[in-house]
C-alpha cells in the first residue's frame, strides 16, 4: 500500500515536471517558461540596469571601449578596423541577436524549422526565388576581396563571441516562446541579409499580371494604363538636363512584335511568391549651403519601411584609425548604413526601378533536367532543396536552374494541382556583387569622389544615394546595375527559348541619372521616376509620383533653410495627390441627387485643409471617395481581363484631367453609358455608406481610421509586443509617408556645419528585448515629429553627461 | 520547527540548483529534503508547497518590480489573455509550489517505506 502511495505520487511529479517542461499539452512549456532563474523572468531588465561590463576575448587585437550614451546609443573607440567589427557584431547579438536570426532564416526560406509545416509554403517561395543562391554569389565575392572578408569575419566573430557567452536564461524572450535556440553566425547570413534588402526594395514586379492583362486589353492599352512617364513628373534629375547619347544600344529581337507584344497568353500562375510591399520608399535630398541659414549644406533622410519591432535599424557611432562615422547599421551587417562622418553625409530612397524579369521555359519532360533554348535541349541545373520542418520529416523541393536563373514556377509550385507555365526568374539580385565595399568606402568618404568611388561597388538593390560635405558639395545619384531594355522588354512574361530575349548589356555607372551641384540649389528624390522622357533608355519601374512633387515644390520655396524647417518638412502631412485630384471630384459630383447626410460628408471634403493630420475627417471622406472612383472606373474592365492589378492612382487622375470623357469610365457591364458625373457621384455615395459606419464607431478621423501601428516581427500572434493607435498624420502621396504600418523607420537631418549638428529619431528602440525600457524609447518623441540631436562623439573628448555606461573590450 | 527548517532550507537548496541546473532541479531538492528530515507526508507537501511558492513567487515579484512590470503586462496579456502582472506572478508561484508539493510528498512517502 506504501509502496503504491509512493509509487503514484512520484509519477505525478515527474508527470507534471514532462508536461510543465514541453509544449506535447500546453503550448508553452509552462514551468521552464516561467521559472523565475530559467524562463521569460530573466528578460525583465530592470529599469535601471547596468550596462558597464569589462569584457576579455581572445580575437581582438588591440583594447577598445564602447561609450553608451542615454538612449543607450553605442560610441564604438577602436584601435583598428577589425576590432570595430568585432564589437560591432557583440553588440548587435546583445540587443537584437533573435531579429538578425528570424529575418537571414527567413530570407534563406527557414521558417518551417521554427513554427512547424504552415510555413512551408513561405519556405519554398523563397527558395524557388533563389534567395540562398543569391547569397552563395554574393557570399563568394565578399570573401574573395580581402577588405570585405577582413570586415565579415570579424564581424561574425563577434556575434559568435556573444552566442557563445549565452546562457539558457538570457535567450531572448522570442526563442523562449518559439521554443528553440539560436545557431552560431557564418557569413553567408550577412550575405542573406544583404538579399532580404534586394527584396524588400527591389523584388517586386507586375509582370505576371501584365501578362495576363495583355491578352485582354492588348499591348497598345496597357501603355495608355500603365504609363512610363506621367504627365506631371518631377523628376529627380530636373527637367532640361541635357544627358548624354547612349553608349549601349539594345537590340530588340526580330520576333518581339508577333510574339512578345501581342495578346499571347505567356503568364502562367497569378498566384505568386508572396511580394514586397511596392510603397518601399523613401525621401531624401540635401539643400546647398547658397540656401541655408548657416551656409553649410544640410542633407535629410527617411527610409519607408514596413515599420517593425525590433526595429530594422540600430543606431549607432563607429570610430576607428580610419573611420567616423554615425547613423544607423543594419543588424547582420557591419558598417553605418544611412548617416554622416566628419566630412560628408549621406542618405538613400530606392530607385524602384524593375530589375526582376520572367521567362516562359519548356522543359522536355517533368525530370526538368533538360529545356529548349536555341532550337537545342540545354541541360539544367538540380538544386534540391531540404526543407526542416518542426515535428515533421523534411520536406524536399526541386527547382531547376537556368541560364536565367530559377525556374520559380513549375508543375509543382505554387501547387501541383495548379500546372502553369513553367516560369524562370532573372534577378539583378541573383548576379554576383560585393554591396558591403559601397558602405565600407562611403563611412570613410572625404569628398566627391570617394563618394562616386564608392558608389561602383553598388548594384542591387538600386538606390538614390544622396550626399552632401563640409566642403560644399550636394549630388544624388540613381546607383545599381541595370540591364540597357530595348522598349518594352521585360514589361511582359518573354520567351525563354530564344537568346536574343536576354538581357544584353548594363548601362554605365556615368550614365546613370546623377547630378553635382545643381542650379536650383538642392538634390532630392522621393521613388519618383529618375528622370523625364529624354533620358535615352527604356526605365520601367515601380514609382511614386506626388511626393517628389511635394518635395520639389516646397524645397524651391525655402531660403535660409534651417534643420529645424526640414524637420517640419519631414512631418509634413500636405497632400498634393488630392490638392490634384479634389477639384475633378468636386466639379462632376451631382449633388443635387445627395441626401442631407451625404451632403454634411461632402461638405467635409470640401472645407478639408488638404492636410492629412490625425483630426481631419475630410481626408477619410476624400480618401474613401477616390478608392471607390477606382472601383468604379477600373472593376468592370479589369475583372473581366482576371487580374487584381490596378492602375495607380496617379494614373487616374492624369486621364481624368486630360479627358473627361476617359473611355473606361464607362461600366462596360451595363447597357447604358456612363459619364464621369455618374461616376463620380455612385462613388461618393458609396465612399458614404462606409464614412457612416465608420462615424458610429468613432473613427472617421483620419487618425484613428488609419490606426498607425508597429507590429512586432511575429505580427498578429505577438500584439501585446506591438504599439497601436500612434497619434502621427500622413499618408500615401505624401511627405510624412506613414500608412497603417509602414513609414518613415528612420528620420535624419544632418546641417554640416564645422560642428556637425544631426538630429535623429527612428519608431522604435535600441534594445530588441520586449522586456527592457529601451524597446520602445523613441516611438513617443517619433510620433509627435521630435528629434533628438545625436552625440557625436570626437575621438579622446571628455565624457561628460552624456555618457552613462562603458563597455571596456580587451584582448584575453 | 522541523517544519521551519524544511520551508528554509528547500527553498535555499531550490535557488541555488537553480542557478547551475536545469529549471526542474528544484522538484530533487523537494524532494531529498523530506528523506533526511522526516515529516509526515502532508506536512512535507506543506513545505514544498509553500517553500516553492515562496521562492518562485517571491522571484518573479522581485525580479518584476525592479522592471517596474515591463514584461509582465505584455507576458500577462500573451499567456493569461489579461493585462495582469499580479496573476502572472501568482501562476508562477502556483506552478512551482504544485511541482515542489508533489515532489515533497514523493520523499516523504519514500522516507515512510524505506525506513
Amino acid at each position: 500500500m506504501r509502496a503504491v502511495l509512493f509509487g503514484v505520487s512520484f509519477i505525478i511529479t515527474g508527470a507534471l515536471v514532462y508536461i510543465l517542461g514541453s509544449s506535447s499539452l500546453l503550448p508553452l512549456p509552462l514551468g521552464q517558461f516561467l521559472s523565475p532563474q530559467h524562463g521569460i523572468w530573466q528578460n525583465a531588465e530592470p529599469v535601471k540596469e547596468n550596462f558597464n561590463m569589462a569584457l576579455n576575448f581572445p580575437d581582438l587585437k588591440g583594447k577598445a571601449t564602447v561609450y553608451l550614451d542615454d538612449r543607450l546609443v553605442p560610441h564604438i573607440v577602436a584601435d583598428n578596423d577589425e576590432d570595430a567589427c568585432f564589437i560591432q557584431g557583440y553588440l548587435h547579438a546583445r540587443f537584437r541577436l533573435w531579429q538578425m536570426e528570424f529575418q537571414t532564416m527567413a530570407a534563406a526560406g527557414r521558417i518551417s524549422e521554427i513554427i512547424g509545416e504552415k510555413a512551408i509554403h513561405f519556405d519554398r517561395g523563397r527558395r524557388r526565388l533563389g534567395m540562398v543562391y543569391a547569397a552563395e554569389n554574393m557570399l563568394r565575392e565578399m570573401e574573395a576581396d580581402p577588405v570585405s572578408k577582413s570586415q565579415v569575419d570579424h564581424y561574425t566573430a563577434g556575434v559568435n563571441a556573444y552566442i557563445a557567452s549565452l546562457s539558457e536564461s538570457r535567450l531572448p524572450v522570442e526563442y523562449k516562446l518559439l521554443g528553440y535556440q539560436p545557431e552560431r553566425w557564418n557569413n553567408l547570413k550577412t550575405a542573406l541579409f544583404v538579399k532580404l534588402m534586394s527584396l524588400t526594395l527591389a523584388g517586386f514586379s507586375d509582370d505576371l499580371a501584365l501578362t495576363k492583362a495583355k491578352a485582354f486589353f492588348g499591348d497598345e492599352q496597357l501603355r495608355v494604363l500603365f504609363p512610363q512617364v506621367a504627365d506631371s513628373l518631377s523628376p529627380i534629375i530636373p527637367e532640361g538636363t541635357l544627358f548624354a547619347s547612349p553608349t549601349v544600344h539594345p537590340e530588340a529581337p526580330a520576333t518581339a512584335d508577333s510574339l512578345y507584344l501581342g495578346k499571347t497568353e505567356l503568364a502562367g500562375t497569378l498566384s505568386e511568391i508572396e511580394k514586397p510591399d511596392p510603397a518601399n520608399g523613401s525621401n531624401n535630398w540635401a539643400v546647398s549651403g547658397q540656401r541655408t541659414q548657416s551656409g553649410a549644406p544640410i542633407l535629410c533622410n527617411d527610409p519607408h519601411l514596413d515599420l517593425s519591432f525590433p526595429s530594422i535599424w540600430y543606431e549607432m557611432q563607429v570610430t576607428t584609425p580610419t573611420m567616423n562615422a554615425y547613423g544607423v547599421s543594419f543588424p547582420g551587417a557591419p558598417g553605418v548604413i544611412i548617416g554622416f562622418n566628419d566630412s560628408i553625409a549621406f542618405g538613400f530612397t530606392n530607385a524602384g526601378r524593375d530589375v526582376l524579369d520572367y521567362y516562359a521555359i519548356q522543359f522536355k519532360d517533368d525530370t526538368k533536367t533538360q529545356y529548349r533554348f536555341n532550337n537545342e535541349w540545354k541541360n539544367s541545373q538540380i538544386r534540391i532543396e531540404n526543407i526542416k520542418v518542426k515535428g515533421k520529416p523534411v520536406v524536399y523541393d526541386t527547382v531547376a536552374y537556368t541560364v536565367f536563373g530559377p525556374v520559380g514556377y513549375d508543375n509543382s509550385f505554387p501547387a501541383t494541382d495548379q500546372p502553369g507555365k513553367n516560369l524562370a526568374i532573372r534577378w539583378k539580385a541573383h548576379d554576383p556583387s560585393n554591396e558591403l565595399l559601397l558602405w565600407y568606402y562611403l563611412d570613410r568618404a572625404k569628398n566627391y569622389g570617394d563618394y562616386k568611388n564608392a558608389l561602383q561597388y553598388f548594384s542591387s538593390p538600386a538606390q538614390n544615394v544622396v550626399f552632401a560635405s563640409k566642403s560644399g558639395d550636394i549630388a544624388i545619384w540613381q546607383q545599381g546595375e541595370f540591364a540597357a531594355l530595348w522598349n518594352r522588354q521585360g514589361v511582359y512574361v518573354m520567351p525563354g527559348d530564344d537568346s536574343s530575349y536576354m538581357w544584353q548589356r548594363f548601362i554605365p555607372m556615368d550614365e546613370n541619372p546623377h547630378i553635382l551641384n545643381p542650379e536650383r540649389g538642392f538634390v532630392s528624390s522621393a521613388n519618383q521616376r529618375p528622370a523625364d522622357s529624354t533620358y535615352p533608355y527604356f526605365i520601367p519601374g515601380y514609382y511614386d509620383l506626388y511626393r517628389g512633387i511635394a518635395v520639389n515644390k516646397k524645397l524651391s520655396a525655402l531660403q535660409q533653410v534651417t534643420a529645424d524647417d526640414m524637420m517640419k518638412m519631414q512631418n509634413d502631412n500636405y497632400n498634393v495627390f488630392a490638392e490634384t485630384t479634389r477639384p475633378i471630384l468636386l466639379k462632376y459630383i451631382n449633388d443635387s441627387i445627395l441626401n442631407d447626410a451625404e451632403n454634411k460628408y461632402l461638405d467635409l471634403v470640401r472645407n478639408w485643409s488638404l492636410y492629412n493630420n490625425i483630426n481631419e475627417k475630410g481626408a477619410t471622406v476624400f480618401s474613401l471617395w477616390f478608392d471607390n472612383l477606382k472601383k468604379q472606373v477600373w472593376d468592370d474592365e479589369f475583372e473581366k481581363a482576371g487580374v487584381a492589378l490596378r492602375p495607380s492612382a496617379a494614373t487616374l487622375t492624369e486621364a481624368l484631367l486630360r479627358d473627361s470623357s476617359f473611355a473606361y469610365i464607362d461600366n462596360i457591364n451595363t447597357p447604358a453609358k456612363e459619364t464621369i458625373a455618374d461616376a463620380v457621384t455612385n462613388a461618393f455615395k458609396q465612399a458614404a455608406v462606409t464614412a457612416d459606419s465608420l462615424a458610429a464607431i468613432n473613427r472617421l478621423s483620419w487618425g484613428p481610421y488609419r490606426d498607425p501601428s508597429i507590429y512586432h516581427l511575429l505580427g498578429e500572434t505577438m500584439m501585446p509586443f506591438a504599439r497601436t493607435g500612434l497619434p502621427v498624420g500622413g499618408g500615401e502621396f505624401i511627405i510624412n509617408a506613414m500608412k497603417h504600418k509602414h513609414g518613415p523607420s528612420w528620420r535624419m537631418v544632418i546641417e554640416l556645419t564645422h560642428e556637425t549638428s544631426a538630429y535623429v529619431v527612428y519608431p522604435g528602440g535600441q534594445s530588441g528585448n520586449p522586456g527592457s525600457p529601451y524597446y520602445d524609447s523613441f516611438v513617443d518623441k517619433w510620433a509627435a515629429g521630435e528629434y533628438y540631436k545625436a552625440w557625436f562623439m570626437k575621438r579622446g573628448e571628455p565624457e561628460g553627461n552624456r555618457l552613462v555606461w562603458k563597455m571596456v573590450f580587451e584582448p584575453k | 520547527m522541523k517544519f521551519i527548517v524544511s520551508v528554509i532550507l528547500t527553498a535555499l537548496l531550490s535557488f541555488a540548483a537553480g542557478l547551475y541546473l536545469p529549471w526542474w532541479s528544484f522538484a530533487i531538492i523537494a524532494f531529498l529534503i523530506p528523506l533526511m528530515i522526516s515529516q509526515k507526508p502532508y506536512m512535507a507537501f506543506l513545505t514544498g508547497f509553500i517553500a516553492l511558492f515562496l521562492l518562485w513567487g517571491g522571484l518573479s515579484w522581485w525580479i518584476s518590480a525592479a522592471n517596474e512590470h515591463l514584461l509582465a503586462h505584455k507576458i500577462s496579456l500573451l499567456v493569461i489573455k489579461s493585462d495582469n502582472p499580479l496573476m502572472l506572478i501568482g501562476l508562477t508561484a502556483a506552478i512551482g509550489a504544485v511541482i515542489g508539493a508533489m515532489a515533497a510528498l514523493s520523499g516523504a512517502l519514500l522516507r515512510r517505506l524505506i525506513l
